[in-house]
């Protein structure tokens, strides 16, 4: 009786493929991102900075959905859980924008 | 039991918010993870917006990328800073190896999320395995960051001439042959944070590897505390990806 919580019963279930093809197919998005990514950076020349940095931009966002929505499962959870992360990085957002400027200025003053 | 799953209605005229429930229908140590992670992407934010407001405030380099030298007088292009790749000294590959890295990272974030799959099947084996893996793909990313940070210390053959004639090589908190001191200053303030907070989740993993073969959770009758470890680890895969493109591509 003493020894009965030692072995607990338990019932593996069997893995759900379509689940974990979804899993890889994030997995593959992910990669084909980044790799897009190193084709801008090799591909498009310097000269075109605005249009390479926006890319980057762009394309970090969407690998950061693809992170906090399929792994984090974030896009799944209630929608006051969901705002509560989200909203608060907007602000986040706002004000890397916000010191970029400030510091293009300081750069223009000094 | 696992309560985190179960769905709770409230009573009829009471609202979720009025207790007994949890309106956001997560467990309390899930939910506080979620909160830790907010306040640390903060500290990281902070981090970043700095480097970018410093950044934007140093003069570009203007001229052809090919006619690139390293100079104290403006920001350095990234991709001609980590151009090197271990066992192949003198060869020209930039980024190359900040993007094997950031695969190895991806990779154990989708070992890791493997894991919370099997641990919500209750599949003790699976959830070993995929720990394990979980936990080498964050030792070989350790690794290839102390290549990283021991390259970019000890700098180039070539060094660089500052104004005054002498020559430096590579980096540290006061000198640094690559750009402006503020430039070496982010990396290691930045990609260290990260690397910390990496090191910090290998060793999570490695508790809850552990807890995991000594049937801890089996016993406790749910694999919860794989998913929590695994938000954190999901997390630092995410601050890399940003440091990825703030520091190395843009």
């Amino acid at each position: 009786m003493a020894h009965a919580e030692e072995t607990p019963q338990v019932t593996v279930i069997p893995p759900d493929t379509a689940k974990i093809k979804k899993l890889w197919t994030v997995a593959g998005i992910l990669g084909l991102v980044t790799l897009f990514e190193f084709a801008v950076a090799f591909m498009v020349p310097h000269e075109y900075k605005d249009l390479r940095v926006w890319t980057f931009i762009l394309m970090t966002i969407v690998k950061a959905g693809y992170i906090v929505g399929e792994f984090m499962h974030l896009r799944y959870e209630t929608k006051v859980l969901f705002w509560s992360i989200l909203i608060p990085m907007i602000f986040v957002v706002w004000m890397l924008v916000a010191f970029v400027y400030e510091g293009i200025h300081i750069g223009l003053v000094r | 039991m696992a309560s985190t799953s179960t769905v709770t209605v409230p009573a009829p005229g009471k609202s979720a918010w009025d207790g007994g429930v949890s309106p956001m229908n997560a467990s309390y140590g899930k939910l506080m993870m979620w909160f830790f992670l907010l306040s640390d992407a903060f500290t990281f934010s902070a981090l970043l917006i700095t480097y970018g407001l410093v950044r934007s405030s140093h003069p570009e380099y203007t001229g052809a990328v090919d006619d690139f030298v390293f100079s104290q007088a403006y920001w350095p292009i990234p991709e001609k800073v980590f151009e090197a790749v271990p066992f192949f000294h003198g060869l020209n590959a930039p980024l190359v190896f900040v993007g094997l890295m950031t695969f190895i990272l991806i990779m154990s974030s989708v070992t890791m999320v493997l894991a919370v799959e099997a641990g919500h099947r209750m599949d003790k084996r699976a959830v070993e395995k995929w720990m394990l893996w979980t936990i080498i793909g964050g030792l070989t990313f350790l690794s290839c960051q102390a290549w990283e940070w021991s390259h970019f210390i000890h700098g180039t053959d070539g060094g660089s001439l500052l104004a005054d004639g002498t020559k430096i090589f590579g980096a540290n908190l006061s000198i640094n042959q690559y750009g402006p001191p503020d430039f070496a200053a982010f990396f290691f303030f930045i990609t260290g944070f990260h690397g910390f907070h990496v090191f910090s989740g290998v060793m999570l993993n490695f508790l809850i590897y552990y807890n995991t073969v000594t049937g801890v959770y089996e016993r406790r009758g749910h694999y919860e505390m794989v998913e929590k470890v695994g938000l954190y680890w999901h997390f630092v895969d995410l601050v890399w990806v940003f440091v990825f493109t703030f520091f190395y591509l843009v």
